[in-house]
């Protein structure tokens, strides 16, 4: 058989694919199951719009092979949201404008949740180094910083 | 005058508030779709064969393999596509020559700079339409090939055109324009472009100072996130339907239909949300090919250019090199200024040669002036607009020079400025005379700003600069429909880009309407549904986006006036609006309860039918805008890396409608400058290829290379926009780059005039020293 | 061409599969270099391994005579690892380098070794530390020291059925730590221009009593700069003892020019990164 079939959990939902032995993560999210929020910006590793997380860890979709998805879990920003409403985070980019385009959002907005869930109490340094894996060219990271340290005292309570 | 609109001073609920934006949802949940997200049933997969050599011959292409192999759907050169004599027309900034065009989107006789486009195939998939690509056989006769701008004005360097005689025109303020003798020898300069303004000559003679200095910047890539992506649909009537992430879908079709000699009519352009453009987006480049591609194989062809091809073959910002001399007074008084840009605009003539040259002295009164301009191509890809395209060229030497003055003078950086400044009735050397701008009050601003008092340590400085852009107005339409319930639709043919248009516009509408700004929807109308409307570009958008959005809303606004004057059966100026009701002019009206729009809008078809406004109108009167820019660095003298540590950010918007939209074009486009200062540029090697087409090597800020970035926004209203409204995009990027190396000047004493401020020039200087 | 994949679960099929053919088989661990090549078309294996699914290469173990760390186990897993990460300062610091947040998540250390570039940021942390490559082929195992593993610019000393297994750190040395500092042009998300590891460890009378340094990017593969470490052997760290020293350093370097730095940039700056990794080492000592 030319193509490996492929059984993974994405978004909470199992789900499978057919795809080719060479093909990317990246490329199946999108391009088979049409989960276009994922974006590709460069395909090597250095903007960060491809951005999901794999099993817990924050990766890049375009560096992963799609059959490496086999008995994973994939969480993408067509995820995010949940029962209706908007991730914190999602509320604060919003908020704060902390989008222009919009391109790098569902990158941004995945790695910031990956921060999030390991440190609720980021420093300024500490949220721009995490977030140094995703490339902005509108806004020039202000109103992205501002928004998750919001979100982040936000969800301390 | 009477295509100006004047500007109102009146009690706001709207305007200047910070509504949540309307496509912020979309954008943060994955929905919103970008040009590479959209797909047609069918659709095949389009990819480019592009130039290995930075200047060659193309002696044959042999595409019978790639034809052969399965799945190949159509395959393309230079061949499907007619020639085109000159012809140029506006796209964006810059203009755009047919001639050169078709051959950018598809090289004819030669290819002119590493990643030029030879060949375009169409398949099943995207892997076969890659294999494809390599098996078409190209014969190339490789030429010598020339890189740097300097090195192309050399008369012994390579010939990209060997017609081509550089054109020369000299525009004296007060006198005519002159066209200068058309040399006999061709060279890659282009065109030669000289401003005039009273004597220099005398100006220097009266000098106390005089510096002269020249200057480099490097060209640097606009960086959208978002690769360049089409799809495009031909029928077998001949029609087109093409899905394009641009800045002006009607110049895509006004381009294409030219290139491809079809109808407008039968060229429908659908634009995709843009994942950034500032500039970069204003040109052909997959369009034309997806639409010959599908033309042949009677399918929809989906491209999506790589990283490495956007770098490669989409145009980068012109770089160049600059001569700056400047005389003073004692006093620090500008009396006398020279300067020569040469531009280096890629393979095709067509830089920003007249922004740049335009905007050089402009932020300054000075009695004499001269400007000299040189468009010099060479084996680089075609240079696209770029925020301020030319300004921050021209900007980076200006501004440098007067830094050096004001040490010289021991005078204030900021003091020198405010000495020299513009202001109303002004007379520049471009011919324009201001009218009311802000200036010098960003000067004053910025001398009050607490971080213009804050101490620096060892090995910190501060640095000012500042940027003028003068900003356009352009054909722009809109149209708007009261639906039946009192909300309101607009449609308006103007590219949201990112900065927030669409909020923009909806909140200058319901402020007119008396209305919620969320009960105002906004969308961008693709090019069946409006009048042609020009590119977002020069800061247009919501200044003239602003204009006819309003001028639609006043006309649906008279249109309700009338249905409430007929409900209640009064004469027509009877009535007025106020606050989202038509109320009776007097109580002599009569006892009328004041109509609500919904009301109106509910009756609408009982008064004659659907109420709904437009604007169609070559927009006049554009606001120029002016900034000004604090930067504090760090130098670690042993390294050479330099730190940003404060930058601050004064700016006249006019009026800021959504003032969180203001801020971030402020700080997006300081970060830009600020990549553009230190580590942003396009490498070559030996061989003329590209060395850094990736976001690894090709040096974007991240978000640990920069501060918060302060603002403040300074108010001094356009009296040529009903809220006083200035474009405001292009202005931050102009600053960074003569500020850092102000900067960097006043914390280890050593001036650069080379761009990129990057460590290992840093630390040579230092060690030089 | 149809790509083969595999993703073995043990040791032993690995091994068979490696020794099955002789064609060449790529092996994938973190793919952040992997397969940046396939989507350049630099290369397009036949053949790709997932080495993944073998618990040998995903596990840390701390043993009585040191850390084990698998050759896949990801960045981000080292950087989580509390106890490594409190004995391994220095290593910490380079693994912390390799790329951003998302990169880490997949990029391993061995994989860092194996693609064997000049440049890899982790790998003049492990020299330093006295870390041994483990590696496994049809004929058994066998180990190395790190510095013996690379041979050059993307060339590594594994035969075509052998596999870098994991590495293994010596015991921690009492009174002792260690840096890693590289230079970029920007803050993250670069390539070392310079990179210097620093491990050292003081007798009582603050005297350093061992020594070890590695200086990457600045010659064809990471170095052990034993002429500078042999400057600080048996001394307290003074200013003459740290300009001895950087001079050593420098004259150990022999970089080249390219698109990321100049050969006199460099020089000076490698000069520099250990000046300031040591005095980090130095530092975290005295921090316990």
């Amino acid at each position: 058989m030319a193509r490996k079939h492929v059984v993974t959990t994405i978004n909470g939902d199992e789900c499978d694919f057919l795809c080719e032995s060479n093909e990317t993560l990246l490329s199946v999210i999108r391009n088979q199951l049409r989960l276009t929020g994922t974006k590709e910006g460069c395909s090597t590793g250095d903007c960060g719009a491809c951005s999901v997380i794999l099993d817990g860890r924050l990766v890049c979709s375009c560096l992963t092979l799609a059959v490496e998805a086999e008995g994973k879990v994939i969480d993408t920003i067509e995820g995010m949201s949940e029962d209706g409403n908007l991730h914190i985070l999602q509320r604060k980019f919003i908020e704060h404008a902390a989008l222009q385009c919009g391109i790098c959002t569902p990158g941004f907005l995945i790695a910031a949740k990956a921060l999030l869930e390991r440190n609720p109490n980021p420093t300024e340094t500490e949220v721009r180094y995490w977030l140094a894996g995703n490339l902005c060219r509108c806004t020039g990271y202000h109103k992205i910083v501002e928004a998750v340290m919001d979100a982040a005292t936000e969800l301390r309570g | 005058m009477s295509d100006f609109v004047a500007y109102e001073d009146k009690k706001l609920k709207t305007i200047g508030t910070r509504p949540l934006r309307p496509d912020g949802v979309d954008k943060v949940t994955g929905r919103a779709r970008y040009g590479a997200d959209i797909n047609l049933p069918g659709q095949l997969y389009g990819s480019v064969l592009r130039s290995p050599h930075a200047h060659a011959k193309i002696k044959s292409i042999d595409v019978s393999k790639a034809k052969a192999l399965t799945g190949v759907k159509a395959v393309i050169t230079s061949k499907d596509f007619e020639d085109m004599p000159s012809q140029v027309i506006p796209v964006g900034e810059l203009v755009a020559n047919f001639r050169d065009v078709t051959r950018n989107v598809m090289a004819r006789e030669k290819v002119l700079y590493d990643g030029h486009a030879v060949a375009a195939v169409a398949a099943t998939s995207e892997t076969i339409a890659k294999k494809a690509i390599n098996l078409i056989k190209v014969e190339y006769e490789v030429l010598p090939h020339v890189i740097d701008v300097a090195d192309a004005m050399n008369e012994d360097a390579p010939l990209l055109d060997e017609n081509q005689f550089t054109q020369g025109e000299i525009r004296v303020l007060g006198g005519d324009s002159t066209k200068e003798p058309v040399p006999d020898k061709p060279s890659n300069i282009a065109k030669r472009l000289t401003f005039v303004k009273g004597d220099i000559d005398s100006g220097f003679k009266d000098a106390h100072l005089i510096l002269e200095r020249v200057f480099a910047t490097k060209p640097v890539h606009q960086g959208y996130i978002e690769p360049h992506a089409s799809v495009a649909s031909y029928t077998e009537d001949g029609q087109v339907e093409l899905y394009t992430c641009t800045q002006g879908h009607f110049t895509i079709r006004a381009q294409c239909a030219k290139l491809l000699s079809m109808d407008v009519s039968k060229i429908k352009v659908i634009p995709t949300e843009l994942g950034g453009g500032f500039g970069g987006k204003n040109n052909v480049y997959l369009e034309p090919l997806a639409i010959t591609l599908s033309k042949i194989a009677r399918r929809p062809v989906k491209m999506v250019m790589s990283r490495n091809e956007v770098f490669r073959a989409s145009g980068p910002s012109p770089a160049g090199r600059t001569y700056v001399k400047l005389g003073l007074n004692k006093k620090g008084k500008i009396i006398a200024a020279d300067a020569q840009i040469d531009m280096q605009s890629g393979a095709f003539p067509g830089t920003p040669l007249g922004q740049a040259t335009i905007t050089c002295f402009t932020r300054y009164d000075i009695e004499n002036v001269r400007v000299i301009g040189h468009d010099v191509i060479s084996n680089r890809p075609k240079v696209a607009a770029y925020r301020a395209p030319g300004a921050p060229v021209a900007a980076f030497g200006v501004e440098s020079v007067i830094d050096e003055a004001a040490k010289k003078l021991s005078i204030d950086p900021i003091d020198i400025r405010i000495l020299n400044a513009a202001k109303e009735g002004t007379q520049t050397y471009y011919g324009v005379k201001f009218p009311r701008i802000g200036f010098e009050e960003t000067l004053i601003k910025a001398k009050q700003h607490k971080n213009y008092q804050i101490p620096l340590k060892e090995n910190q400085g501060r640095g000012v600069a500042t940027g003028f852009w003068m900003n356009i107005g352009m054909d722009t339409t809109a149209s708007l429909n009261v639906n039946d319930d009192g909300t309101i639709a607009v449609s308006v043919g103007t590219i949201d880009v990112a900065g927030g248009s669409r909020a923009s516009l909806a909140m200058m509408v319901a402020e007119e309407f008396g209305i919620d700004s969320d009960k105002v929807r906004v969308t961008t109308g693709d090019t069946s549904q409006l009048g042609f409307n020009f590119v977002t570009a020069g800061s247009r958008g919501t200044f003239a986006g602003g204009i006819v959005s309003v001028l639609a809303a006043r006309d649906a606004i008279e249109e309700c006036k009338l249905r409430a004057a007929k409900t209640w059966n009064v004469k027509d100026e009877e009535v007025v609006w106020e606050n989202g009701f038509a109320r009776p002019a007097s109580t002599n009206v009569g006892p009328f309860e004041p109509l609500s729009l919904s009301e109106i809008a509910r009756n609408a078809t009982r008064t004659g039918g659907p109420i709904a406004g437009h604007c169609e109108k070559n927009v006049q009167g554009a606001g120029p805008s002016f900034g000004t820019q604090i930067v504090d660095v760090e130098v670690d003298k042993e390294t050479g890396s330099v730190k940003i540590l404060r930058h601050t950010i004064v700016q006249d918007a006019g009026k800021a409608i959504h003032p969180a939209y203001v801020e971030g074009q402020y700080q997006g486009g300081a970060v830009q400058g600020i990549g553009w200062a230190l580590n942003e540029e396009y490498i070559y090697g030996e061989d003329g290829r590209l060395q850094n087409p990736g976001f690894l090597d090709y040096r974007v800020p991240v978000a640990s290379d920069v501060p918060f970035i302060d603002v403040e926004i300074v108010e001094v209203p356009n009296p040529y926009h009903p809220y006083g409204v200035r474009g405001i995009g292009e202005v931050p990027i102009i600053p960074p780059t003569a500020a850092i190396a102000n900067a960097i000047n006043d914390a280890i004493g050593v001036r650069f005039e080379t761009l990129p401020l990057s460590p290992p020039k840093v630390l040579s200087a230092i060690i030089g020293n | 061409m149809i790509m083969d994949f595999h993703a073995p679960s043990t040791i032993d099929e690995l091994s068979s599969l490696l020794s099955n053919s002789s064609e060449k088989k790529h092996l994938l661990a973190g793919g952040t270099d992997l397969l940046v090549q396939m989507q350049s078309q630099i290369i397009e294996p036949s053949t790709v391994i997932d080495i993944k699914n073998i618990s040998e290469m995903m596990e840390i173990k701390d043993d009585v005579d040191g850390f084990y760390v698998g050759a896949a186990v990801s960045g981000m897993t080292i950087i989580e690892h509390q106890a490594f990460s409190d004995t391994w300062p220095g290593v910490i610091d380079g693994v912390k380098l390799i790329g951003s947040i998302q990169i880490k998540g997949r990029a391993s250390m061995g994989g860092n070794l194996c693609n064997a570039s000049p440049a890899a940021d982790s790998t003049p942390a492990m020299i330093a530390s006295d870390a041994k490559a483990i590696i496994l082929g049809s004929k058994g195992k066998r180990d190395m020291l790190v510095e013996d593993f690379i041979l050059g610019p993307g060339k590594n000393i594994l035969k075509s059925d052998e596999v870098l297994v994991g590495i293994k750190f010596p015991k921690k040395r009492n009174n002792s730590s260690g840096a890693y500092l590289r230079f970029t042009p920007r803050t993250e998300m670069d390539i070392a221009v310079a990179g210097v590891g620093v491990n050292i460890s003081l007798g009582d009378k603050f005297q350093i009593e061992h020594a070890k340094v590695s200086i990457g990017a600045v010659a064809e593969k990471a170095l052990v700069a034993e002429a500078a470490a042999k400057v600080l052997i048996g001394k307290k760290v003074d200013e003459e003892v740290i300009e001895k020293f950087v001079s050593e350093v420098r004259n150990l370097a022999r970089p080249i020019d390219d698109k990321r730095g100049t050969v006199e940039f460099r020089k000076q700056v490698i000069g520099v990164l250990a000046k300031r990794a040591l005095n980090i080492a130095l530092e975290r000592i005295s921090h316990g």
